[in-house]
């Protein structure tokens, strides 16, 4: 399988800080992968450069064969990528159905289409009974649920989740865990998870990228990375275990 | 024309600017803490100009005396309005506080018309038409005097930002509004505090300025609007960015209105916003945000 | 199209719009000339608020200046009236574009250099200033003496020269008020309609879904601008003298926002619901104070100044979502 996504010595500072230091890893068709690593490690900067909200000072960016980086984020969102933002912004005055049909909207031209296909993408992530309620009337885990439906509205072909499971119960978190898996395996959905929650991270990543002060320190299999010292050492700190 | 004609105009345009930048000073002051777009600026200071030609007409008193009891009663009335009608829309949105501001400018502007009728009013001082000469050079004596005092408010409003405790703490609030709640300052208090400076600034500029122009009751969105030039100009955020753009403010009209036709002259402040926008967004003295 | 029209709105609802568009087809009959006047003015500020309310309830851009499109499409028409004899509604033509221009420099400076909110609205407010100084200077339609059109008594109405009875541009602006509404239903349930609302709510997460902002912002901006110069053509005509001190007057943009702020913004009924409101009670205020004896300038704008901050302060989402809520008329969508 080929690389949907191309991350390729990609750095970026602000003033003087270095948020990502020439980060670099690849993310395949089809596959679920995660970036953890301890707060301020620059996890949300990367997810923001591959999303357009930054352009990168130094590497590039590939998405599906096409340098994407530097491209507005509606652009970068038409190519095929969706995302979902760290502290949740669904459209609060908007429904439910109607947060999701304006995702819908951006491949059709009708609404009754459009809508029609956010019903589909709502019974997927368990939120069509809530469809007419406001978005700014639910709890976090349904807000949370509606960016990502609103976010697969657009047909994505890669998806980035930024802490998607921050804030859930045990539970809660299952249940996302199970439609991402669910949506991965039925659709081929590429999905690129920020993630804090080790849980999640371990029932859903088929790899993992560890950042730290922006560089990577650490990229492989769950099994090793979580095994690797130095990942230790960052999320401990400096004393023995 | 001959040079000095150029020289005297220009002059006397950055005398005045330093007037509209000490003006432009109190909006500056009021937006860089309190957050909040003041479409009332003009009016405040039209207000403030009625007070002074209703005490001129009754006790003569020179304008530039007056400055400090316009200032204080200016800085009580911004203190009542920031404490009892703006302090409670700080988490409304911001059209909710800037209509506001503009039901304000509304209403004080009709009451201002109803009170005085629609002509304008000037106040006639002793040395209105005196002026020094130095060399081929003509100062007009108001003037010079206008922006000699608007300097010295100008810089006793920066002197309490920089060197005193509660100048200090204002700023904090405006870098920082939940920081400086977490050092226990009370941020509302200052904030109407704030709003009372500015209130107090734009009335000492209005004072001043009825040396050089007379005041009508709805010359306040004229004014209102050369503010925001200004401070869009200079800078927002930079206190002397105000005083900068004020003065190329007031330069520009001047000239424009020797080269061209007076009444045309605020075009050519329109022409600068829109200049200054296309090339230079955070204006001459900002500092670009991400 | 009609289902679309009428999707998700409760039929007790249709049924009183149908009795209301029955009283004000009929409402000439019975008003005498003073309230005819008054229900002019009504549907005037109907009709501009609904064209307002695209560009800031729709997509929530804040503009002070919509005085310059009434100004544009009222010189536009009138000057080519006085001058070529050209019939009102080809000069619309004219208007109606060259409007849409002005939105359109306004947009671009605006949304290319990141100028939004308040900001935006002092840019507003900048131009329609500049454009009153400007034909204050500008020969061609009088300057600041004033373009006046020919006053007769006329026994005919003439709808093509805009010539005629009050009764006429009566039927006229209603038609319009009628139009907008419907052509503002058709937008809101539409893909544009979705986008708009989007942008209005969040626009980094409108861009994060793939919209076009800039694109979608500047459409709004442009439609209402265009839209509202209707009117302007309408004003020239039926006061038949324009002064560009008064025509591009800040207070004329200020008048213009009070519809749609006191009835809801973004709402589809609050501007004529505020219309009604506002310049009903400022009317019956003026007349009250005529009879015994008062006659200030400036009260009206006090009322106006007071309605506001009420409006602020107590129903900031406007009057009609309460008072469609208490009727029971609310449907799905605004």
């Amino acid at each position: 399988m080929s690389a949907l996504l191309a991350v390729d010595n990609v750095s970026k500072r602000f003033r003087g800080l270095v948020a990502v230091d020439r980060l670099g890893f690849a993310v395949e068709e089809g596959g679920i992968y995660a970036v953890i690593g301890p707060n301020g490690a620059g996890k949300t900067t990367l997810f923001n450069m591959i999303a357009g909200v930054y352009a990168p000072d130094g590497g590039a960016i590939t998405f599906a064969g096409e340098r994407i980086d530097g491209l507005s984020p509606d652009r970068i969102c038409r190519r095929g990528i969706g995302r979902t933002f760290q502290i949740v912004r669904p459209f609060p005055a908007l429904t439910v159905e109607d947060n999701v049909t304006v995702g819908a909207l951006l491949n059709r031209r009708h609404v009754t289409e459009a809508r029609a296909h956010a019903h589909e993408v709502l019974r997927r992530l368990d939120l069509y009974d809530r469809r007419e309620q406001r978005a700014s009337a639910l709890t976090l885990p349904d807000r949370k649920r509606l960016e990502v439906a609103r976010a697969l509205a657009t047909g994505p072909k890669l998806l980035l989740l930024d802490e998607v499971m921050a804030g859930l119960r045990p539970t809660e978190t299952d249940r996302m865990v199970a439609i991402l898996r669910t949506l991965n395996a039925e659709t081929g959905l590429t999905i690129l998870l920020i993630e804090h929650v080790m849980r999640a991270v371990m029932a859903l990543a088929s790899r993992i990228v560890v950042m730290h002060h922006g560089a990577e320190i650490a990229q492989g299999v769950p099994a090793d990375v979580v095994r690797d010292p130095a990942v230790i050492h960052s999320y401990l700190g400096a004393e023995d275990v | 024309m001959p040079l000095d004609l150029y020289l005297n105009v220009a002059i006397g345009g950055v005398l005045t600017g330093l007037v509209y930048g000490l003006m432009a000073l109190g909006l500056s002051v009021i937006f860089g803490v309190v957050r909040v777009v003041n479409f009332a600026h003009g009016e405040m200071m039209t207000m403030a100009m009625y007070a002074v030609v209703t005490v001129f007409a009754a006790l003569h008193l020179d304008p530039l005396v007056m400055l400090v009891p316009v200032a204080v009663a200016m800085f009580a009335f911004g203190y009542l309005v920031q404490a009892s009608l703006i302090n409670p829309f700080i988490t409304r949105p911001e059209h909710s506080q800037f209509l506001l501001l503009v039901a304000m400018a509304t209403i004080i502007a009709n009451v201002l018309l109803i009170l005085f009728g629609p002509d304008a009013k000037t106040v006639q001082v002793a040395y209105a038409f005196d002026s020094y000469q130095i060399g081929k050079i003509i100062i007009d004596a108001t003037k010079l005097y206008a922006g000699i005092a608007a300097i010295v408010v100008a810089a006793a409003l920066v002197a309490f930002f920089h060197y005193t405790p509660l100048g200090t703490a204002i700023r904090a609030c405006a870098d920082n509004y939940t920081g400086a709640q977490v050092v226990g300052l009370d941020v509302k208090h200052l904030y109407s505090l704030t709003f009372g400076l500015g209130a107090a600034c734009v009335g000492a500029a209005g004072t001043i300025l009825l040396l050089i122009f007379d005041v009508t009751p709805s010359a306040g969105p004229a004014y209102t609007l050369l503010a925001f030039v200004i401070v869009i100009t200079g800078g927002l955020g930079s206190m002397p960015g105000a005083l900068v753009g004020g003065v190329l403010i007031g330069f520009t009209e001047a000239m424009a209105g020797l080269l061209f036709t007076p009444s045309a002259k605020s075009m050519f402040s329109f022409a600068i916003l829109v200049l200054v926008l296309l090339l230079r967004p955070q204006g001459i003295m900002g500092r670009r945000t991400a | 199209m009609i289902a679309r029209l009428i999707d998700g709105v409760p039929p007790r609802a249709l049924v009183l719009m149908a009795l209301l568009f029955l009283v004000a087809l009929a409402a000439p009959l019975f008003a005498g000339d003073y309230l005819l006047t008054v229900l002019i003015l009504i549907f005037y500020f109907a009709y501009t608020g609904q064209a307002w309310n695209i560009m800031m309830g729709f997509a929530g851009q804040l503009s002070l200046g919509h005085a310059l499109y009434v100004g544009l499409g009222a010189y536009a028409a009138a000057s080519l009236f006085t001058h070529f004899s050209l019939p009102p509604w080809l000069g619309l033509l004219v208007g109606a574009p060259l409007a849409a221009l002005a939105g359109a420099f306004i947009g671009y400076l605006a949304f290319r250099f990141r100028v939004g909110g308040v900001y935006f609205a002092i840019l507003t407010i900048a131009v329609a200033e500049f454009a009153r100084v400007g034909f204050d200077h500008f020969g061609w339609v009088n300057s600041s003496s004033g373009l006046f059109l020919p006053v007769k008594q006329y026994s005919g109405n003439d709808v093509w020269h805009l010539r005629g009875q009050p009764v006429m541009f009566y039927y006229l602006l209603l038609a319009a008020t009628i139009a907008a509404l419907v052509g503002c239903r058709m937008l809101l349930t539409s893909r544009i309609g979705y986008f708009w609302l989007a942008i209005r709510e969040d626009e980094e997460a409108a861009r994060a879904a793939g919209i076009d902002t800039f694109h979608y912002k500047m459409l709004a901006v442009v439609i209402s601008a265009a839209m509202t110069s209707f009117a302007g053509v309408i004003y020239a005509f039926y006061y038949n003298n324009l002064f560009p001190e008064q025509v591009f007057n800040i207070s004329r943009s200020i008048e213009i926002i009070l519809a749609p702020i006191v009835g809801g913004i973004g709402t589809l009924f609050g501007p004529i619901l505020g219309a009604f409101i506002l310049t009903g009670l400022a009317e019956t205020l003026t007349s009250a104070l005529n009879a015994i004896g008062v006659d200030i300038p400036g009260v009206k704008q006090i009322f106006y100044g007071l309605c506001l901050l009420a409006v602020i302060l107590a129903l900031p989402d406007g009057v009609w979502p309460w008072l469609s809520r208490r009727l029971g008329l609310k449907g799905r969508g605004p």
